[in-house]
Parts: structure tokens; sequence; C-alpha cells
């Protein structure tokens, strides 16, 4: 994918501040999603992720700078940022009474959209929840239900998804399932923000990786423009060991697929 | 409400409804301890009860013990508010371009309707026990009216408790006065009875003139001043937790 100089970016924020009390989450972050890509936010636990996600999703205000999403600003112009911004992962919550179906129905329901029923059919075929689709969200595994919530935030075909750690409590399976349906979304021209805590994901994934570190972006960058910040790699020899990820992948993979169960 | 309020409102609506209709245990809990109360005080304390008005004891309670169902059922919608906004659901729905105040009317609705069916399983066991009355269709529609205001009234207060509840428990722990207003009222024993302040006190708060003006409407009775007195009380209370609702809300959601 070439860089295109004259596109705006599709998620633009500039010298964003957010405090809750005397705690200063956020001092000053700027960063550019341009569009059709995915950027991944890295982040440890507490260091703003989540307070920057809700701001751009229009769920909290910040307190200094701004932040647009297509073009629109999210304190002047939230009705067009809902629009245009699907949010998804850790707090945006599936329905677990109704079932997957039900779910997909309201979503599109809320979305004013012609046949709620037929996006529902069609979005349950293309995340493998067909036959799950009459159960209760309640009843899901881990990998299902984060599959209904992505599916959930694609109704309506927004330009830009925010996957809020995504796969963080998958098992590894589930986890790239995962990681396929996000770089088919970016494939189909989807803007997608990934906030991780995983850097694995983040090399997996991301086009670029942003570092939210004490409430600003400490590095923002491609994956070898990152490395290059390190000291040149010496050269050591070391015996290749398979990882426990590895040898389980392999062994969950190899066995008959008619004997593997999603529970 | 423009018609995309109203068509957000009434999907969300088809939400709770559903939730309701998964745990019925939420109507019939509701219904229980009102009947049980009921019963206890027709066959148990009300032989002993003298309210002085020649009437049957179920015909002179029943007003009452229908106020306590309601104040139990709308318990429920500031538990299930609570647990929307808890689990992250009322944040998937603020991200989305959906009318801002749909997710609270959808949860009102909901509790009208769930606390309606309730009400109706009361009057139904009334019915079996002996409650009798020749009201015409008029005062049916007044007793229907003045429930349904008051259930509005409560359950905007239901909401301001699952807005700003910390615990589950808190969320409907609200209702726990709100059922017990009713024995200090005209509702079981007439206030003459009751010593100086209580008497006081029972006479001007607002259940005693509801319950005076559905009792009256039951019994083809005129409600003298009492159906004003209470009519202000109602649409009172309902404006100011309607208010201090949204208010809240928007604090909460932006």
């Amino acid at each position: 994918m070439t860089t295109d100089q004259t596109q705006a970016p599709a998620i633009r924020v500039r010298g964003v501040e957010k405090s809750f009390g005397d705690l200063h989450v956020l001092r000053g972050v700027d960063l550019d999603v341009r569009a059709g890509s995915i950027l991944a936010l890295l982040g440890s636990n507490g260091a703003g992720k989540t307070t920057l996600v809700r701001i751009l999703s229009t769920l909290l205000s910040a307190d200094a700078g701004t932040v647009t999403v297509q073009g629109f600003d999210v304190a002047t112009q939230a009705a067009d940022v809902r629009r245009t911004i699907s949010l998804t992962g850790q707090f945006a919550a599936v329905d677990e009474v109704l079932t997957g179906r039900e779910n997909l129905v309201l979503v599109a329901r809320l979305r004013h959209l012609k046949n709620p029923g037929a996006v529902a059919d069609d979005l349950l075929a293309r995340f493998s929840l067909t036959d799950a689709g009459d159960r209760r969200a309640g009843t899901y595994s881990g990998g299902m239900r984060r599959r209904l919530d992505i599916a959930m935030s694609l109704i309506g075909d927004p330009p830009v998804i925010v996957l809020d750690e995504p796969t963080t409590g998958l098992d590894p399976q589930s986890r790239i399932e995962v990681w396929q349906t996000v770089r088919a979304l970016a494939a189909g021209g989807t803007t997608v923000l990934l906030t991780t805590q995983y850097l694995e994901e983040a090399e997996q994934l991301a086009d670029r990786i942003a570092i939210l570190h004490d409430g600003t972006i400490l590095q923002n960058g491609t994956l070898a423009e990152l490395k290059q910040l390190l000291p040149p790699a010496t050269v050591e020899y070391v015996e290749k060991q398979p990882t426990l990820e590895d040898v389980f992948l392999a062994l969950v993979t190899e066995a008959p697929t008619s004997t593997r169960k999603e529970a | 409400m423009s018609t995309a309020a109203l068509a957000d409102t009434s999907a969300l609506t088809g939400r709770s409804l559903r939730h309701v209709l998964r745990s019925p245990d939420t109507i019939i809990t509701t219904a229980v301890t009102p009947v049980a109360l009921m019963l206890l005080f027709v066959y148990v304390l009300g032989g002993a009860i003298d309210t002085g008005s020649g009437e049957s004891y179920v015909d002179y309670m029943l007003p009452g013990i229908l106020l306590i169902t309601i104040a139990s059922g709308v318990a429920y919608t500031s538990y299930r508010l609570f647990l929307d906004l808890q689990g992250g659901i009322v944040d998937r729905f603020q991200s989305m371009p959906i009318a801002r105040s749909s997710v609270l009317w959808a949860h009102v609705l909901t509790s009208v309707l769930a606390t309606i069916v309730s009400v109706a399983i009361v009057i139904g066991v009334a019915l079996l026990i002996g409650f009798r009355t020749g009201a015409s269709v008029g005062a049916w529609l007044g007793v229907a009216g003045i429930l349904v205001l008051f259930t509005s009234a409560l359950t905007w207060l239901a909401v301001i408790a699952g807005l700003s509840a910390k615990t589950v428990d808190g969320a409907s722990a609200f209702s726990y006065p709100l059922i017990f207003l009713p024995f200090v009222s005209s509702a079981f024993v007439p206030t003459e009875t009751m010593p100086g302040p209580v008497a006081w006190f029972a006479e001007n708060q607002p259940v005693t003139s509801i319950v005076d003006t559905v009792r009256a409407l039951f019994a083809q009775q005129p409600v003298g001043a009492d159906i004003w007195v209470a009519l202000a009380w109602l649409v009172g209370i309902l404006a100011v937790a309607y208010g201090l609702a949204v208010a809240r809300y928007r604090r909460r959601v932006r």
C-alpha cells in the first residue's frame, strides 16, 4: 500500500487532554490514522487507551484539544461521528439475554436499515454463527462472542472501526480468527484503530504502531521504524525451540476438524 | 418526538420487553408479595380492623395493595437500567447514531407495561377472594389512569436510582421506603385511629389522596377534592423525577 499524502487522515487527534480529578490521564495526545490502514495503539493497563477511545467515539468529552473522524469534529458534530465510527471490544457489550440474531437485528434497526433480518442472517453466515444464531449470546464461547461483537459493529458499513482490546481473554485460535477478520476489514478499505496490550498483536496486524505512555504518544511509526530506534541487531546463534504456542496450535489444528468443538 | 426517535425507542423497548419475558419471575415476584400481604390482611388481621365504612375489607385495602405492587415492580427497572449501564451495552447504544433519550424511554415503557401485568394479576387474585366493584367503564379508566400515572412517576424515580447506584443492591433499595409508605396512610386503616403526629403525616403524604381516590372510584362514590390533590402530587413527582433523571443521564453519558 502506498502512502497517499494528499488524503486527509480518517482519524485526527490534536493536543487532547483529559483529567479525572487530579489524575491527568491524557496530557496532549497527537495521532493520525490514515484512511484504510490499521493503527495499533499500544499501552500498558491504565495508560489511557480506553479514555482516548471513549473520546473518539463521543462517549466522553476531552478537556482540551480536537478530534476529528472523517472530518467531523467529535465535540460539535457528534451525530455525524456516530454515523461514521463503530465501537467494539472491551466495553461495548453484547446483550446476553438476546440471541445472536436478535442482537444483530437490534443494531440494524437502530441504524435504520431497510431489511434488518436479512442483514443479520448475512452477518451470521459471514462470521460462522448461523448455527448459533438462535441461541442466547450468554451461552457463547469467548471467541463466538467476540465475533458477534465485531459483526454488530460492522452493521451499516461504518468507514472507521475502533477495536478496544479485541483479543483480551481469548484462546489462541479465537485470537487468530479475530486477526483474520481485522485484516479482511482493512483489505476492504475500512480504517481500523486497534488498542492492545499484546505486542505480538501489533506486530501481526498493524501498518503503524503508536505507543501511548504517561498520557502522550511516545513513538509512532511502522514496525521497521520502531525497530530502528534500538541499536542494530547483533547476530547470535541460538537453538530454535518451538514455543508452547507453536506446539499448541500444531496439535489442535492437526486434529480432524469434525472433532473440534467451539465451546 | 421525531420518527427516528420513536423507531429507536420502540426497538429498544422490544429489547427490554424480551428481557422481562425471558425472566418472567420478575413479574411474578412483583405480584407475590402484594398478594401475600393481601391474604394476610384479609384473613388474619382484617377481622380485627374496623374501617367504619361498612364495605368489605378486601374492597377497602385493594387500592393500597395495588400501590405496593407498583412500588415493588419499579425496583426491577432501576435494577435493569443499572445492569445495562454496568455491562457496557448503554455505551454501545450511545456510540451509535440513535436518539439520545431513547435508552431511558425504553426502560420507562417496559416498566409501565410489566407493572400493568403485575397489577392485573393482583386484581385477579383479589376478585377470587371476594373483591367486588360496580365501577363503570369511566371509573375503571379513571383508576387505570391514576395507576399508570403513579407507575410513571415512580419509574422516573427508579431511573434516578438506577443511574446513581454504585451496587446492584443500591439500585433497588430505593423502593423499600416507597413500598412502606402505604402502611402509614389510609390504605389499611383509617387515619383517625393513629396518634396525632402520625395521623398528620398520613393525611398529608401522597399515598392517602391516591388511595382515597381509587377507593371512591371503585365504590362508585364522589371523589371530591382528593382526586385533585392526588393528581397534583402525581404530576409534581413525575415532573421533578423526569427532570432530575434526564439531567443525571446527560451528565453521565454526555
